[in-house]
């Protein structure tokens, strides 16, 4: 346990833990913005489906819906890197 | 020595090698661990301008400091801020003289040429964008609402040509655009509302709520709603920044890897991923200044119907 507790701090003391602590931001964020911005585009191909006319206002919305779904993700990412 | 001059002597500027004590060029990256430095120093500001081989360096021109009390503002020419005055000095070139011609054109004559695009994108903003979310008196507020959309396309825009420096992947630089669109959206609440109706923004009480409950109500609401009007303004600075410094990241990434492992496959495979991502940048350039602009209008939209 003491060989554990040792090697722990080894590592926090060389900056190693933070690094995990970035990396694990980094992949959780992306996850994220990837099952939000599915959703999007399932629920845009649905909408388009029902009604064909109503396409240009359904990608508008969609591109734009988009791009604030990343945004957020955006944020992790942009302070993981602040502390990268 | 005139800026122009000092730009074409090939890097005469002087003094510079020791800046950031890094070597561009392939003999300063040694091992994949070098390129975090590498990125860093590509995207973040610099008392230089490096164009082709040649470097202009900015200190000589830097000048003393304000001193404001306890503040020192330094308002020197750094690599960005020679960027940003480059991308407002192209919206000035291009709007100012189709700003005469359409005044001088005669009635009812269709515009030509660039003054023809520029006013397919500017009638865009008004009915879409600005008359959508703040309604039809709100036509003041389209010259601010289109300056925000050129003015940080141009400056994205501006950091994906060669040797070009992104202005928005400071956040500095989007948080002074987020504090002055959050300016603007308060005043344009309180100009609408006038002062009580303003108040009631941040003191919210909803009806039907017994009397003794009212005091603990706006004691806890208050910082919260107080709270939720500086969030906005930080979402829109952290998303434009995020945006277009997470593209560069990637970019230099790539080109540190080719860099370091200094092979063909390597390079010819990265010339590919790298020209998607590029063609990418540009659509996600034009989508966020866009998404800014809009968003703006949204909120002060939102606040001048709060009631």
């Amino acid at each position: 346990m003491f060989f554990t507790l040792a090697v722990v701090q080894d590592a926090a003391a060389q900056g190693g833990l933070g690094l995990i602590g970035a990396g694990l931001a980094i992949g959780l964020t992306v996850i994220g913005a990837g099952i939000g911005i599915g959703q999007i585009g399932a629920q845009m191909a649905a909408g388009i489906a029902r009604q064909p006319e109503a396409t240009g206002n359904i990608q508008t919305a969609s591109i734009i819906l988009a791009a604030l779904i990343e945004g957020a993700a955006l944020f992790g990412l942009g302070l993981a890197f602040l502390k990268f | 020595m005139s800026l122009l001059s000092t730009l074409f002597q090939g890097g005469q500027g002087g003094g510079y090698g020791q800046q950031a004590g890094y070597e561009s060029g392939p003999e300063g990256l040694g091992s994949i661990a070098d390129i975090p430095d590498y990125i860093t120093h590509h995207l973040e500001d610099g008392r230089y301008i490096e164009f082709a081989g040649m470097k202009l360096d900015l200190a000589p021109y830097a000048f003393e400091p304000l001193h404001l009390g306890s503040l020192t503002l330094d308002f020197s020419p750094t690599r960005q801020l020679v960027f940003i005055f480059l991308a407002a000095f192209i919206c000035i070139a291009l709007f100012v003289p189709l700003a005469r011609a359409t005044m001088r054109r005669e009635e009812g004559k269709a515009p030509s040429g660039v003054a023809n695009a520029m006013e397919g994108m500017i009638l865009y903003f008004r009915d879409e964008v600005v008359r959508a979310n703040i309604g039809k008196d709100g036509d003041g507020y389209t010259p601010f609402i289109l300056t925000i959309f050129f003015f940080i396309w141009f400056m994205n825009v501006l950091g994906l040509t060669p040797f070009g420096i992104t202005a928005t992947a400071n956040l500095s630089v989007t948080a002074a655009l987020a504090i002055i669109a959050f300016v603007v959206t308060e005043v344009a609440g309180y100009r609408a509302l006038g002062p009580v109706g303003y108040a009631q923004t941040v003191f919210f009480i909803p009806h039907g709520l017994p009397g003794p409950l009212k005091p603990v109500m706006l004691i806890i609401m208050a910082p919260v709603e107080f709270l939720g009007k500086l969030t906005k303004p930080f979402a829109l600075a952290v998303r434009l920044f995020a945006n277009m410094m997470a593209g560069h990241i990637l970019i230099l990434a790539i080109v540190g890897l080719i860099l370091v492992t200094q092979s063909w496959a390597v390079g010819f495979g990265g010339w590919i991923v790298m020209s998607a991502i590029m063609v990418l940048e540009l659509f996600v350039a034009t989508l966020q200044a866009y998404i800014f602009a809009m968003l703006t209008s949204v909120f002060i939209g939102l606040i001048r119907h709060a009631h």
